[in-house]
């Protein structure tokens, strides 16, 4: 067992050694987390060090080449996995959005409660209306998303997951693609998910985001965790030299 | 606009009536000049009698709107059928992974085969084919071979356009899908083949306007539709002006449905702007 103190609470994912490459390209090589219960953990790191497709990997979106990924002790990456059982545990948000363009926000939220777990419609129509209402979207909810503001459009996206009731909830960069100023909308419904207990892994630009919500901090660089702990040692006395590196450039572009 | 703008528009643009004025002369001269040459020709009596004659329009018409309505059904029962069957190709084409290899492997010899054949070889083929096989009755109605053979050709051409569109849809769109849980037929069902559908509807109808020329191939197999009327016609009457009026015909039905191709073509390329310009206005309101 680790020694940083997330070993008291239930374990949600444990992630060993994966390895992905796409061609001869080695994007993950051998990462190893594990995630508790309610515990929120912020992946940050330079583009390109592998964030975004650890994410897809525990998603399941991409095949991992070697390692195991475990949900609540069951591997997912064994063989003859049912993935699509498997994914509606695992709720993704996308940095570009990637709602249905051709149906209204209530569609977008119900579609996979009705077509996957087989919700009667109405039941399904309740259930997104009263979420929608949870995170200030009851007067879009007929609307279509290319109608929303970038924020509004990626609340829809976070609405849409957490209406599988999902598990765990990963956040891939998903204020990257807003304007500043829609920035904070977004920040604060994942800080109210943080305090109702959801369990999150999210890759962020966003450091003083992470500092304030994530219980543990990850630095990835070029494939592998190089530095995780709690965010103030990480951020604050980073012990690695390439963490110290990666946050002098982040501190040099104002972006902490 | 500014007011002094709008104050211009009022009376009318001496440079756009001076271009307009160009533009009908220049007409009138062109189709005027060509109509001369035609009407001057020295066998245009002969064609003006055996192809333009008011007569036999007039007493064929009739007769040859009738044989038209076997037309319509033919394409539109066609039209009906290739929708279904060129998407079921094209998702057949586009499921990726190995174990669908076959399956991938037929349609794209069937895409390959049906855009080869002409048409008519087909229609001949399956018309005077399946009635020798001596399994079907012999009494069956020509016009289903017809149907058939056109639903064969053209669904080759539909799933090529299904297929285009499918692969224009970002693959994001199915990740997102994916991520939710939703199978892979689920995806293609309710996320990909919608919005595919529509980005392809123009092509589609493009498709369909070919179709509907084509009906008169089944004449071939001896249905008796406007063509094969107009045949009879001419031969009773010995003059080619039935022929006349069935192009007539085709310009009437065929003309409109180009005219909306080209619209919906152009609505879909004006389509992005004002949603672009509506975006600011609306944080603007938040």
């Amino acid at each position: 067992m680790t020694a940083d103190g997330a070993i008291a609470a239930a374990e949600a994912l444990r992630i060993e050694g994966i390895h992905k490459s796409f061609g001869s390209l080695e994007v993950l090589r051998g990462i190893d987390l594990v995630v508790a219960e309610h515990e929120v953990v912020c992946l940050i790191g330079a583009s390109g060090s592998g964030k975004s497709t650890l994410l897809r990997c525990i998603n399941l979106l991409e095949s991992v080449d070697a390692g195991r990924i475990l949900v609540e002790g069951e591997e997912i990456t064994a063989e003859g996995v049912p993935l699509d059982r498997i994914r509606r545990r695992i709720g993704i948000v996308f940095q570009a959005f990637n709602l249905f363009p051709h149906m209204s926000v209530l569609e977008n939220v119900t579609l996979a409660p009705r077509k996957v777990l087989k919700t009667p419609r109405r039941q399904a129509e309740a259930d997104a209306i009263e979420l929608l209402a949870r995170f200030g979207l009851s007067d879009k909810r007929d609307e279509v998303p290319d109608r929303l503001s970038g924020g509004q459009q990626q609340r829809v996206a976070i609405v849409r997951a957490l209406a599988m009731k999902p598990d765990i909830l990963l956040l891939d960069e998903v204020t990257s693609a807003l304007d500043p100023e829609l920035v904070a909308e977004v920040l604060n419904v994942i800080r109210e998910l943080a305090a109702s207990g959801m369990t999150m892994v999210i890759a962020t630009h966003e450091m003083g985001f992470a500092r304030d919500i994530a219980d543990r901090v990850c630095f990835l660089d070029d494939g592998i965790i190089c530095e995780v702990g709690p965010p103030e040692q990480i951020l604050n006395e980073p012990r690695q030299p390439r963490t110290r590196q990666f946050l002098q450039r982040i501190i040099e572009a104002g972006r902490l | 606009m500014t007011s002094a703008g709008r104050a211009q528009r009022r009376g009318p643009d001496p440079r756009a009536v001076r271009s307009s004025l160009i533009a009908l002369v220049s007409t009138v001269v062109v189709f005027g000049g060509l109509a001369w040459i035609v009407v001057h020709a020295p066998g245009w009596p002969a064609v003006q009698a055996s192809f333009f004659n008011r007569e036999v329009f007039e007493e064929s018409l009739p007769g040859l709107l009738d044989a038209f309505v076997v037309n319509i059904e033919l394409f539109m029962t066609a039209e009906v059928l290739v929708l279904g069957f060129g998407l079921l190709l094209a998702i057949m084409r586009s499921l990726s992974g190995p174990v669908f290899l076959p399956i991938r492997v037929m349609s794209n010899a069937y895409t390959d085969i049906f855009r080869a054949i002409p048409g008519v070889l087909v229609i001949f083929v399956l018309g005077f084919g399946i009635p020798g096989l001596g399994l079907v009755d012999p009494r069956t109605d020509q016009r289903l071979f017809g149907i058939l053979a056109l639903t064969l050709v053209y669904s080759a051409y539909v799933s090529e356009v299904y297929r285009a569109g499918i692969e224009s849809i970002h693959p994001s769109q199915e990740a997102a899908a994916r991520s939710l849980g939703l199978s892979r037929l689920q995806s293609l069902r309710f996320v990909i083949v919608p919005q595919a559908v529509r980005r392809v509807i123009p092509p589609l109808l493009n498709d369909f306007i070919g179709l509907q020329k084509d009906t008169v191939l089944v004449s071939f197999i001896g249905v008796v539709e406007i063509f094969r009327y107009a045949q009879i016609e001419s031969a009773a009457t010995y003059n080619f002006t039935p022929y006349v009026a069935v192009a007539l015909v085709f310009i009437v039905v065929t003309v409109p449905l180009i005219h909306l191709v080209d619209w919906l073509v152009a609505r879909d390329r004006g389509g992005a702007r004002p949603r672009a310009a509506a975006t600011p206005s609306r944080l603007g309101a938040l």
